[in-house]
């Protein structure tokens, strides 16, 4: 066989099917029904918190002494609470406190646990291996524990609440991060870089950053039910936010003195925190296990 | 051009070689095999022993080898990201990890392919960011041609323009080694290293690989330096051939008569070992390579010689000096036909 060489080579075609991954996004919602369902479920979340003043049927922190302790009715769906508080607006107000808290709280997690897991897993030496002790410190107790050690420090309010929960979900992404960096660094697309003199920084950022906030931005999705189940026990506990503001964890923990006569003053905040910390764990795999290379499929 | 080998007389040169390696040595210390769990000792691995080796301009060298042969590590003491323990090497007659410290030129004038091409491209950019890269970093074309350029070196080898968008993980294996060419070639260098660039390949993918990589040498006047551990790879692309045993260049000298008259035993039996049609498999080589961790005495390759004689085991050749442009490191060289 002779192959012809003319300017260019023989073009190699490459195939004219629009590439798999770009197909396998957009049925992702069919291929996925309980993702698609979760997803539903959390947007309505988040539109509920977004919208809290206009769906809300009554004011959240209206306290009306006709109506203490009713039973879930047409007027108060999911009834009313000891200061006959509307329990559906103190769910939906809730969810607004539950989802600012979990969004900031592993923002602030995240972006620690990128600064030190970077930190660490490039610097190599006694460096990372400071850095390192101080991850296994944080990561020897749990998050929960560590939030109130935070809570103890810093004092209570919905703005404590998110740094305490944050700094203590700092260990566990520093050491995802760690250990992917410590992947990245040693491919052969770093060397290359740097054997075109291309700058330490310059490599770090253009070559190891984007392949370490990938799969963190796949845990962050995943740690938003965690971040919002610590909050909701801190409030559980009384430490967390303070009454009378609208948390899930601080209601439940109210009508638990009254469980037996008036159950529906833990039970509504519990389902809707337990519904929305299951479809946000269902979207987080759905997420990871659709995009993260590491599990066989192409980004 | 030609390899030549440092030998007693330096032949009149009219241009300073590219690469020069005197007795360039490369030894690491690994942990004693056998060593207690708590001991500490090392012992050294001599990965490449007094290599001597001169790459002229505009030549295209292949260098050999059975796998351990050292042919990566002379690669990555070429490229400076070794240094080496012994010897010197040089880059147009400064030593390499200086040349390589002191500003991008080394790094432009010197591109590299990657065995595994897929792996040398950042699988999170598209091959027009990954082929921009060293453009930009060279600044090799203003900002605004950078489009322009990366069309003109996908079309060099043989992409489509289009190919631009994409990721490598939609490229098939030879689609992904054109890119590594392409990328290399951005920074427009003189020299162009390629380790097994073409290994794991169908065959008509490797033709066109090769064709295409000659056509480059050809016209654009590159230096090419190609590690394969194909004979057949090194005769077609190559007008030089160094052919590597245990860390030592045992001979060196134009491709073809290398391969039709080998001086070296080792040569020979490298040579009978590759397939041919119509023809039984020769008889191997009996055993396997020493380990570098303890060289044989006297000649390092006396131990699976089959022309071996008494003095091979005392006496260690040197690549020495064998007809006008060949040289070879045997006590008793083959006879010429």
């Amino acid at each position: 066989m002779s192959v012809q060489m003319t300017k260019g080579v023989a073009a190699a075609p490459i195939a004219a099917t629009p590439s798999p991954s770009a197909k396998s996004r957009r049925s992702v919602f069919i291929r996925r029904p309980f993702f698609t369902a979760a997803l539903l479920v959390a947007v309505a979340y988040v539109l509920a918190a977004i919208f809290a003043p206009h769906v809300a049927p009554f004011d959240p922190v209206k306290q009306d002494f006709n109506v203490m302790m009713k039973a879930p009715s047409v007027v108060h769906w999911m009834g009313t609470d000891s200061y006959g508080q509307d329990i559906l607006s103190r769910v939906i107000f809730g969810a607004r406190y539950a989802l600012i808290i979990g969004i900031f709280s592993v923002m602030i997690g995240a972006v620690g646990g990128l600064v030190i897991g970077l930190a660490a897993g490039l610097s190599g030496g006694w460096a990372e291996w400071g850095l390192m002790r101080l991850i296994d410190a944080i990561l020897a107790l749990p998050s929960l524990i560590l939030a109130v050690a935070f809570i103890a420090i810093l004092g209570q309010g919905v703005d404590k609440v998110v740094i305490a929960v944050g700094l203590s979900m700092i260990g566990p992404f520093a050491r995802t991060v760690r250990s992917d960096v410590m992947q990245v660094r040693v491919q052969l697309f770093i060397e290359a870089a740097q054997l075109m003199s291309i700058s330490y920084l310059r490599v770090v950022v253009r070559h190891v950053l984007p392949n370490v906030i990938f799969p963190l931005a796949v845990q962050v999705t995943i740690r938003v039910s965690e971040a919002i189940l610590v909050s909701s026990s801190l409030s559980f506990l009384g430490i967390g936010v303070t009454p009378p503001t609208p948390d899930w964890g601080l209601m439940i923990s109210e009508g638990r003195d009254f469980v037996s006569f008036a159950p529906w003053m833990s039970a509504m905040p519990g389902f809707a925190l337990a519904l929305l910390l299951i479809a946000l764990s269902i979207v987080g795999d759905g997420v990871r296990e659709e995009f993260d290379p590491k599990l066989g499929k192409e980004s | 051009m030609i390899v030549q080998t440092l030998s007693e007389t330096k032949a009149p040169v009219t241009e300073q070689p590219i690469f020069e390696l005197i007795e360039v040595e490369q030894v690491f210390e690994v942990p004693k095999p056998g060593r207690s769990l708590f001991s500490r000792e090392t012992v050294g691995l001599r990965a490449l022993d007094g290599v001597r080796l001169n790459i002229r301009k505009g030549t295209s060298l292949a260098v050999v080898g059975e796998s351990g042969s050292g042919k990566s590590t002379l690669l990555r003491v070429l490229l400076g990201l070794d240094r080496p323990t012994g010897g010197r090497a040089l880059y147009r007659s400064k030593p390499i990890l200086e040349g390589r410290a002191t500003g991008v030129e080394f790094a432009r004038d010197v591109a590299m392919v990657y065995q595994d091409a897929r792996g040398s491209l950042d699988p999170r950019m598209t091959i027009g960011a990954l082929i921009a890269e060293p453009l930009r970093h060279f600044k090799i074309v203003p900002r605004q041609d950078e489009a322009a350029r990366v069309s003109q070196l996908l079309d060099r080898v043989g992409l489509p323009a289009d190919a631009a968008d994409r990721y490598p993980s939609g490229l098939s294996g030879g689609q992904v080694r054109r890119v590594a060419i392409a990328r290399a070639l951005a920074s427009e260098p003189s020299v162009l290293v390629a380790d097994e660039a073409v290994s794991g390949l169908d065959v008509s993918t490797q033709a066109q690989l090769l064709i295409l990589l000659r056509s480059l040498q050809r016209d654009m006047g590159l230096t090419l330096i190609f590690i394969t551990h194909d004979l057949g790879v090194a005769s077609f692309l190559c007008e030089e051939i160094a052919i590597m045993y245990l860390g030592r260049i045992v001979e060196t000298g134009p491709t073809d008569a290398v391969l039709d008259a080998p001086s070296h035993p080792y040569s020979a039996a490298l040579r009978a070992a590759a397939p041919q049609f119509f023809e039984p498999l020769s008889e191997p080589l009996s055993g396997e390579i020493p380990s570098p961790l303890n060289l044989p005495a006297g000649c390092r390759f006396s131990t699976r010689c089959p022309k071996v004689q008494d003095n091979c085991r005392l006496k260690d050749p040197q690549l020495g000096k064998l007809g006008p442009r060949r040289a070879v490191a045997c006590l008793h060289p083959l006879e010429q036909q």
